[in-house]
């Protein structure tokens, strides 16, 4: 029973890990823009997409795909943000960031739309080099697995680096905690806009094509994957960094455990009851105080 | 054909009570309801088992209402003191747990085969005129229920609804109470997308949890927001003009042979949340208007 309910929490920090990265991207929208987007659930999508056509049909190796799955995710996220979404944002008023929420989640309709005549609805998996699990501590592990942990984790660590050493994170977290005061001290949050909808949306990209190397991608990916990334954010407080990463540990776990009581088909019920849980307990989140983009 | 065209009537019947529910708790409660397919499926499932188990079929209808009703306070209760950020969130995952609930708990709901034969009122008596009887009946519940809401949104219900979605915080000093008229507005419009869904399972007498995608979610916001997102009448004008669009695209996407079944309905889909986004954008003041009706003032 001990090995099963550990081979559990490793299995659901693993794949915690893999959801933390869209939901980082979740959370510094939320900081930087002040809405809830969406569309992160079809830019994964997007990102498993991009990382599947390299590797697989131009034979890419599987390190160069990561990048180009962050780089088109990221350009699309910006690109439709200024086509779809910014229009919206710019009108004022208290209801404004729903009214651009409510845009976002067309806007995923119509991004996984464009995937679906693109690609059609045939599952398509990723060319990379089937390995068998190895066994550490009575715990079974696989390599491809640990490496995208590791690619997971350094993405996380990065964007950490970023917006305490850069001087455009700093802005960034400026813009966050007060986009006015910002503004006087001459920082552009237009500018700092489409960097944090381009790093937000690289990430889910990165995040969605580490998500379907063991296994495969459809154009409804994202939209599978999003209740669980939304859950992460949510039990994170939504505008912290560090706590995206624990929320994301946590609902992963979460939902590995809840396997051992529950039929698998209802694991990402385990991610709504993570977000009325918190919501009904700790509405800011289980780790508000620590650390939020916005301090 | 004709009967082609009663049907989509009747469907474009269906999607103004939807409609209709969301112009209750999005365009006068400024309340995001993305889990609106949650509510409609509820009230299916609600009137087709109780039904399909001997409760006379008005009854059936009145519960599936109900219970949409109830769950839809209870899941914004939940959220009572949140920005309205985590009701889309909790309204969104709602509707994916009625999903997967209608799709796993087969000993209730058939699984993915679905309910089939749910009894419809009267067919048997009616033969051929039945369809045009469940028609008139559809657009009765309709204008009924668009009645309704214009005189409560008339009433001080409605003012002081739209109080609190203009500033809940002004609402408040004014002495009214936020969160009752909250969630009373939301379980009206859920109720609402629970009747509808109660009448199109006795409608088409099969249910399975494929007739309740969450891009219909979509195409209700799309029905609301194009006629007005505050306006009663406009809600059903753009539920109609949804209903042509999507019916008409049908035939427009088959005289093109160049793409297969999937392309067409990616395409088709693509244009129904482009249009929302466009819908959205062109209305500068926003969906909503600002503005609130004085005391006694008929808007």
């Amino acid at each position: 029973m001990l090995a099963v309910i550990g081979q559990s929490l490793v299995n659901g920090l693993m794949q915690g890990a893999l959801v933390a990265l869209p939901a980082l991207g979740l959370t510094l929208i939320f900081s930087v823009l002040g809405f809830v987007n969406f569309s992160v659930a079809a830019q994964m999508t997007v990102g498993a997409y991009a990382g599947w056509l390299v590797n697989s049909q131009l034979q890419w190796p599987f390190a160069a795909t990561l990048p180009v799955a962050f780089l088109a995710a990221g350009l699309v996220g910006v690109l439709t943000d200024r086509i779809a979404l910014a229009p919206v944002r710019a009108h004022s008023g208290g209801q404004a960031p729903l009214m651009v929420a409510v845009v976002s989640i067309a806007l995923n309709l119509a991004i996984e739309s464009a995937l679906r005549f693109s690609f059609g609805n045939d599952l398509q998996s990723y060319d990379v080099p089937v390995t068998r699990d190895f066994r550490f501590a009575g715990l079974l592990l696989g390599p491809q697995e640990l490496l995208n942990v590791a690619i997971a984790l350094l993405a996380a660590v990065a964007l950490a680096v970023f917006f305490t050493r850069t001087r455009l994170g700093k802005a960034m977290r400026a813009v966050a905690d007060n986009a006015d005061l910002a503004r006087l001290k001459g920082i552009m949050p237009n500018r700092l806009a489409n960097l944090a909808t381009f790093i937000a949306m690289g990430l889910a990209g990165l995040g969605g094509a580490l998500l379907v190397v063991t296994t495969n991608v459809d154009p409804s990916t994202g939209s599978r994957l999003v209740l669980i990334v939304f859950a992460a954010s949510v039990v994170g407080g939504l505008t912290s960094v560090p706590g995206a990463v624990l929320g994301a540990l946590l609902v992963g776990i979460a939902g590995e455990l809840s396997l051992l009581v529950i039929s698998p088909v209802y694991k990402s019920v385990t991610a709504f009851l993570a977000i009325l849980l918190v919501l009904l307990i700790r509405p800011n989140g289980l780790f508000a105080g620590i650390s939020a983009v916005r301090r | 054909m004709i009967t082609y065209l009663v049907f989509v009537a009747t469907l474009a019947g269906i999607y103004s009570l939807l409609s209709l529910g969301l112009v209750m708790s999005w365009g006068q409660g400024g309340m995001t309801n993305l889990g609106l397919v949650g509510f409609y499926g509820l009230g299916a499932y609600a009137s087709a088992l109780l039904v399909g188990a001997g409760t006379p079929v008005a009854l059936g209808w009145v519960a599936a209402a109900t219970v949409a009703a109830a769950v839809g306070g209870v899941v914004c209760l939940v959220t009572r003191t949140l920005r309205g950020d985590y009701l889309a969130i909790v309204t969104l995952g709602f509707a994916e747990v009625v999903r997967l609930l209608e799709l796993n708990e087969t000993w209730l709901t058939g699984g993915s085969n679905g309910v089939s034969g749910i009894p419809a009122p009267f067919k048997a008596s009616l033969g051929v005129a039945y369809p045009f009887a469940y028609l008139g009946l559809t657009w009765l519940l309709v204008l009924a229920a668009a009645l309704l809401l214009a005189r409560l949104l008339r009433a001080p219900f409605g003012r002081a609804l739209r109080a609190v979605r203009d500033d809940e915080q002004v609402a408040a000093v004014a002495g009214k109470s936020v969160l009752s008229l909250k969630v009373k507005a939301f379980a009206i419009g859920a109720g609402l997308s629970g009747l509808a869904g109660a009448l199109y399972a006795h409608f088409t007498s099969y249910i399975a949890p494929d007739s309740f995608m969450v891009q219909m979610t979509i195409y209700i916001f799309l029905a609301a927001t194009a006629g007005g997102v505050t306006r009663v009448s406009g809600a059903i004008a753009g539920a109609v003009g949804v209903m042509t669009l999507l019916e008409g695209s049908r035939f427009l996407a088959a005289a093109i042979p160049a793409f297969n079944a999937v392309q067409v309905a990616s395409i088709r889909e693509f244009c129904i949340a482009a249009a929302l986004i466009v819908v959205m954008q062109i209305r500068p003041e926003g969906a909503f208007t600002s503005r609130n009706q004085m005391a006694g003032h008929r808007g």
